[in-house]
């Protein structure tokens, strides 16, 4: 058996100790625990350190007054900000499904209803007018271009940003003046600026002396 | 008895840089899609709405996943 003898300052007599007494989980047992067995364990994760690695004897008075834990702090921002984009990913996610939710009620609304908008005789070559089509709250505007009757109607609301839409016949053109769009007059498809996509199509039929708005052309290009 | 932990804080660093690379990623392909869904919508097509939602969700379930992995390599084991 290994023995150890150990001598006090005062020279007191040798005592022999058992060092497997002093082994992990036997500490106390024997009177032999060291004075520091039991002081609390400095987790390394827990030390501030300053961002750039210097003794805080080095550091500015302003850091020695907020020390913060640099690689903690560091931690737990990119650990909120990953949560948050979690949440940003739910919204998008959450968005995605209310565009299909908006599809189904839009289907089950069905096709416009056909109505009567205006009378030709009333609308002169070169001529507008502005009417409510398939809601009340829907603007769009009929234009006459040519004397044998060549109509054309488009929603109103400009494709960027809803914005009206005002017809200038001579340039032939359909300009929004928000964002300095402009659409073609005879096709409704985007010239210039902002706008993602072509105005909607008012579909048109003449019978006689009355124009019917009949459906909506929805497009994208 | 010491704490332990799967990872080191420095190691849940690098983990949680990796992390998010793939969250950003990921986060942006989600509003690509419901920016191009929505122009799908507005301009009348509908072929492209629920395929891209079930895209978006699964992109959600993705970042769901490593945010659960995140919290999992956080726990304390005694």
């Amino acid at each position: 058996m290994t023995q150890l003898q150990f001598h006090d300052d005062e020279s007191r007599e040798a005592e022999t100790l058992d060092v497997r007494v002093d082994t992990p989980g036997r500490e106390g047992l024997a009177g032999t625990t060291p004075s520091d067995a039991y002081a609390p364990l400095r987790d390394p994760e827990q030390i501030t350190r300053p961002p750039d690695g210097r003794p805080l004897h080095h550091q500015p008075q302003w850091r020695k007054d907020f020390p913060i834990d640099w690689p903690q702090d560091n931690y737990v921002a990119r650990r909120d900000f990953a949560k948050f984009m979690v949440l940003t990913s739910a919204a998008f996610a959450i968005g995605q499904i209310w565009i299909g939710m908006q599809n189904i009620w839009r289907r089950h609304r069905g096709a416009p209803t056909i109505r009567k908008i205006a009378s030709l005789s009333a609308l002169p070559v070169g001529g507008t007018l502005v009417f409510q089509y398939p809601g009340p709250h829907d603007d769009c505007i009929l234009i006459r271009t040519a004397p044998d009757g060549l109509l054309q109607a488009y929603s109103q609301k400009c494709t960027h940003l809803s914005c009206a839409v005002v017809p200038r016949i001579e340039e032939g053109i359909l300009r929004c003046p928000c964002h300095e769009g402009s659409f073609d007059l005879n096709t409704g498809r985007k010239i210039a600026g902002p706008p993602p996509r072509p105005l909607p199509r008012i579909a048109l039929s003449v019978r006689g002396d009355d124009v019917y708005a009949t459906g909506v052309e929805w497009r994208t290009v | 008895m010491s704490i332990k932990r799967p990872f080191s804080r420095e190691q849940r660093t690098t983990v949680i840089y990796g992390m998010l690379a793939f969250i950003l990623i990921l986060v942006v392909l989600q509003l690509w899609l419901l920016t191009a869904t929505m122009n799908a919508y507005l301009g009348g097509d509908e072929a492209v709405i629920w395929p891209a939602a079930g895209a978006s969700l699964l992109c959600l379930l993705l970042n769901a996943g490593l945010l659960r992995y995140l919290y999992f390599i956080e726990r304390v084991r005694r």
